[in-house]
């Protein structure tokens, strides 16, 4: 495939997509903005037709993996399958055209849905309120980690500074924690994937202001001591978090407000099957238990006795962390979601924690067959795994990230690779609910003709891609020579 | 099943493969009296395609159909059919964060456009791939001139009263967890400016940085190079809120004073993106050369590959809490790239002379609407001071009263300024390209009428 | 086996020191910038600061990576290595030379008898 030239190199002065734009205005019509505040030069934008823009993005997105071209298995990011019909409901006029200022007497349909979106995920957490303002995982983190933080405050429980951390979670989840002031902990994880139990009982005290883990954890396991972990953290004066960003695994066979966690975030763009969009938006709703339904961000939707529907805001909920962005949060990742919800109903959800957890195991034991390491063999999996490749970076020279980019060739794209850091040379691998069993098998076997060109053409692999519109890419060359926008 | 492909063999097969005798059995790890069973009662029946598709459908159709003419921070404006054809296919609606850059370079060079893009409207050097909003943008770029200022200790920032309240709030939500404190600067009453006599009781002191809103809340244009001058004078960095759209015509950030702000954010809504119920939107954020390594969020650097093609990849990682976790800059992840690609199509489709018009139209606009209904009796401007694309005008009546009744006809008379500004009978209206003379004829009409009965 | 000069003291966070009447240089050593991969960043502290032994002092960063630099002994920041910001790849080409990061004037000379001696940080990484 061939270079594609910048939008920018395509521009030629005095061309442009002239339908798009209202004529030009006489500019007398500006003459009540001041001389003196008005730009000089209008902004260098690229001068390109209507055509050319068509061509030039279509002709990009074709450089993409999607999940709509490719098996995507990326652990921890839940890429299944976006249905349309949740992209066409949540572009529908009456939902797209709405301000987010509008009256409550034009805004009874959308309102409808977010209330009902609420209590859906209240139902499948098991919490005990749901607030949807969060726009990705990490600010529900972030509201979670605040709402702990005016809790404590709010007793005047003042001397709990610190966060407690397996060291095997998410850089978001230590980033949240110092952005409400905490000082983060970590706690070490046993040989089994599971919390060094031990460890967390010594580092828990009057200092503890909370726990943030997931279950199933970033180990692709389910923390099998997690009422022992809810009981020293409580008893300690903690509250507990759950990072739901592994909520696909027990969607529907376990709640985690029944595992006593007060507070979770979930990530509608994973477990409700809302897209990425190539790095967002996402939606991060947050529920929690009956002691931090004081807290929650705002707005969130009521329902008034007469069944109508209205926003319930910080003038009502004087205690609300907040708003945590202008209005109220990626509605339209919302609606999404609550189509998805409305198209699985009871059963469907169920059905997801099974076959997610199903496709990992199958996957686990058929890459086994063929000769890949586990990182716990012992564990079952979850809604993912984890792969080591320690030994063939060790014999071979061949890492994971060799195997990736190799991956890339076979039309497969990677897993995740190097996280969690605690496993060396690793893949963490999450194949969901939606592939069909002959798509797991083809990725068996390209991993299966990896590892034999690993052992048989390691030079080979250590260069891969092939197939790419790119080779490998010099990234010291991208950070020490910093080119951040074009320039002609 | 929906979604999900596996036949009753398929299933038998891979547990056959796995060694157990049942799906249940496959979770033996999670102790039995924690599973949910029998405990997701109150969840509705599957519905079809259609089925769900017609009720949201009747959702959606509840609340079409009014004529709106609020603005405070999300406009509407044409948007090209092209721009979401062609965002919403598969391969950038469906793709992951470009981790892998190989298989990614799509999404990539899209980014490294939309940077340029954002530079090139602001007079700033660097963009990042985005933030979620045009608040919590404006809370990132508050913690970031923490970081940037090296000359100031404080834990303090300057925020004008007359910066949308929105943006304020959710920047207090945010940076209050860090002891960060926003001190507020007054605006004048006449003019609805902030004006240089307001920040007279802060010099010499230490503030990390002092955030200009152009134009303000009130849709009125500020004196950016003397607020931003004054602030370099005090060692502070200036954080600029800025409108994309108004940038066609006004003087960018990056030109403001004599040295320029040094952190620039806003709402990158109009550019391209619905107005959705408030989001998915993005923020942009953009700033000198010398602090990009304090900016959080994603950047896109141009590079080569092994064989000296061009290519795109993230950069500057370790900023980010996937590598420096506790001590990142930030703990966003997941942005808001779809909207930011969206928009990358709408600068590319609009143009100079494009985006130029558009600007103008909403200008005119809203010198029109203010126009005419100012000529009906006791209705008037608050302020004296030129705006942009937002007026805020005095009713002879509580707003709350008039707008309420606007919509009993289907008007969205714009917000009441009661709550945020004490301004009883104060509305803060908006026009843009896409209103007729018929559409601000019909608001008009509608206002007299109210005010008379 | 990556050198560790026998002249220099350690930290077990693998700074080396090198002590020239009171004056402090400090730097990674060949087996952390090695770990480290290709440096594309150091940030340095600024001069006249003051830092106490184990204080944050600085970080390199790879493509991968950012690491934390401790201030091996007490003292005054009274040089930085200002080459490295245009050439970061310095401490992974020479870090015992060209790649010194910065030097302090130490101010408790019995710092020095906390590091470790070569041996011993030899010991060290290849018990890690
Ligand atoms: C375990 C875990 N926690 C938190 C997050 C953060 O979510 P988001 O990217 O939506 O901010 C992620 C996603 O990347 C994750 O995998």
């Amino acid at each position: 495939m061939s270079e594609t030239q910048l939008i920018f190199q395509l521009s030629q002065p005095g061309r442009s997509a002239v339908s798009q734009a209202p004529k030009a205005l006489a500019d007398d019509k500006l003459s009540a903005i001041p001389a003196h505040l008005r730009r000089k030069q209008k902004p260098a934008l690229p001068e390109v037709s209507e055509m050319q823009v068509v061509r030039h993005y279509t002709n990009l997105s074709s450089k993409n993996f999607a999940i709509d071209k490719q098996f995507y298995p990326l652990g921890s990011c839940t890429m299944k399958y976006n249905p349309r019909g949740a992209n066409r409901a949540a572009m529908l006029p009456g939902f797209l055209n709405r301000h987010p200022l509008a009256p409550e007497t034009h805004s009874q349909g959308f309102l409808s849905c977010m209330f009902e979106l609420q209590n859906f995920l209240k139902e499948v957490t098991g919490m005990k309120g749901v607030s949807l303002a969060p726009m990705a995982g990490a600010q529900g983190e972030f509201a979670g980690v605040a709402m702990i933080r005016a809790y404590h405050e709010a007793r005047g429980d003042e001397g709990r500074t610190e966060i407690l951390i397996p060291e095997a979670a998410h850089g978001t989840n230590p980033a949240t924690a110092v952005m409400c002031g905490y000082k983060v902990r970590e706690v070490p994880v046993g040989k089994d994937g599971d919390v060094d139990l031990d460890a967390l009982k010594a580092a828990c005290g009057p200092q503890t202001a909370g726990l943030m883990m997931t279950n199933p954890s970033t180990c692709g396991v389910f923390e099998r001591q997690i009422e022992a972990i809810a009981k020293t953290v409580h008893e300690a004066g903690g509250l507990l978090y759950y990072d739901g960003a592994n909520l696909n695994a027990i969607l529907g066979k376990v709640r985690p407000g029944d595992m006593g966690f007060d507070v979770i975030h979930m990530n509608l763009h994973k477990t409700f099957a809302t897209p990425h969009g190539g790095g967002g938006p996402g939606a991060g709703p947050v529920g929690v238990s009956e002691r931090l339904l004081p807290y929650l961000p705002t707005p969130m939707a009521g329902q008034r006795d007469d069944g109508s529907y209205h926003w319930i805001d910080t003038d009502t909920l004087e205690t609300s962390i907040g708003h945590l962005s202008a209005f109220m949060g990626n509605a339209g990742v919302l609606l999404r979601a609550y189509y998805y919800a409305r198209s699985l109903g009871r059963e469907g959800m169920i059905r997801v924690g099974e076959f997610s957890t199903l496709a990992a195991n199958y996957l686990l034991k058929r890459l086994e067959a063929v000769g890949c390491t586990a990182a716990y063999p012992d564990r079952r999996a979850s809604h993912e795994f984890i792969l080591t490749f320690a030994k063939e970076a060790k014999e071979l020279g061949v890492t994971a990230m060799d195997i990736a980019k190799r991956l890339l060739d076979y039309n497969q794209h990677a897993p995740t690779t190097y996280f969690p850091l605690l496993v060396p040379e690793c893949f963490l691998i999450e194949p969901t609910e939606t592939e069909s069993k002959e798509a797991l098998d083809e990725f068996v076997d390209a991993m299966a003709a990896i590892l034999e060109e690993a052992r048989t053409q390691p030079d080979m692999v250590k260069e891969a891609p092939f197939t790419q519109p790119v080779r490998r890419l010099d990234d010291v060359k991208a950070a020490r020579e910093l080119d951040l926008a074009w320039s002609e | 099943m929906p979604y999900i492909p596996h036949t009753p063999d398929d299933v038998c097969a891979m547990l056959d493969a796995i060694g157990a005798d049942s799906i249940e059995a496959l979770f033996d790890e999670i102790p039995a009296h924690l599973k949910a069973a029998g405990k997701l009662d109150a969840l509705p029946e599957g519905l079809s395609e259609m089925e769900v598709t017609r009720l949201m459908n009747e959702r959606a159709a509840m609340d079409a159909g009014a004529v709106s003419f609020i603005g405070a921070g999300a406009y509407q404006h044409h948007i090209p059919a092209a721009v979401w054809e062609i965002a919403t296919r598969g391969e950038f609606y469906t793709a992951y964060t470009p981790y892998q850059a190989e298989a990614s370079q799509g999404t990539l060079q899209v980014i490294y456009e939309f940077q340029t893009l954002m530079t090139r409207l602001t007079g700033m050097e660097v963009s990042n791939a985005s933030v979620y909003d045009g608040a919590s943008g404006l809370s990132e770029a508050v913690l970031m001139a923490l970081r940037a200022n090296r000359k100031s200790k404080s834990r303090k920032v300057l925020v004008p009263t007359a910066l949308n309240p929105r943006y304020t709030a959710a920047t207090q939500a945010i940076v209050e967890n860090q002891d960060v404190a926003l001190d507020s600067v007054a605006f004048d009453p006449a003019s609805g400016q902030t004006p240089l006599d307001a920040l007279k009781p802060f010099e010499g002191q230490d503030y990390a940085a002092l955030v200009i809103s152009q134009p303000n809340f009130f849709g009125s244009l500020e004196e950016v190079d003397a607020l931003t001058d004054w602030a370099h004078a005090n060692s502070m960095l200036v954080i600029g809120v800025v409108n994309p759209t108004s940038l066609a015509l006004l003087t960018p950030p990056g030109e403001w004073g004599a040295e320029g702000a040094d952190i620039v954010v806003g709402e990158g809504q109009p550019l391209g993106v619905p107005l959705s119920s408030g989001g998915p939107y993005f923020g942009f954020m953009c700033c000198k050369q010398k602090y990009v390594r304090q900016m959080p969020g994603r950047i896109i650097g141009r590079t080569v590959d092994m064989e000296g093609k061009q290519g795109f990849a993230l950069t500057l990682q370790a900023r980010e809490q996937h590598i420096r976790r506790s001590k990142a800059t930030s703990n966003i992840c997941t942005n808001q790239g779809l909207a930011m690609t969206a928009s990358t199509i709408y600068c590319s489709l609009l143009g100079p002379d494009g985006l130029t018009n558009v600007a103008a139209h909403c200008h005119a606009n809203t010198q029109s609407l203010a126009d005419k209904l100012t000529a009906i009796a006791g209705v008037e401007r608050a302020f004296s001071a030129p705006t942009f694309h937002e007026v805020v005008l005095t009713l002879p009546k509580p707003a709350a009263e008039v707008l309420a009744a606007l919509a009993g006809k289907d008007v969205l008379g714009g917000v009441s300024l009661a709550t945020d500004y004490d301004m009883p009978n104060a509305i803060l209206i908006n026009a843009t390209e896409i209103h007729s003379e018929s559409d601000l004829d019909l608001f008009a009409v509608a206002l007299k009428e109210v005010l008379a009965a | 086996m990556s050198e560790i000069p026998a002249e220099l003291r350690y930290a077990s966070s693998h700074e080396w020191a090198k002590n020239d009447d009171g004056t402090v240089t400090v730097g990674i050593t060949a087996h952390a910038q090695d770990a480290m991969g290709d440096l594309v960043y150091v940030e340095l502290p600024e001069v006249g600061q003051v830092v106490a032994a184990g204080d944050e002092a600085g970080v390199v960063e790879s493509v991968k990576a950012a690491s934390d630099i401790y201030a091996p002994v007490s003292g005054e920041i009274v040089a930085i290595n200002e080459a490295l910001e245009d050439e970061p790849e310095l401490v992974n080409n020479v870090p015992y030379e060209g790649g010194w990061l910065f030097k302090i004037a130490m101010s408790e000379e019995s710092d020095l008898d906390n590091l470790l001696t070569a041996d011993q940080y030899q010991a060290q990484i290849e018990s890690e």
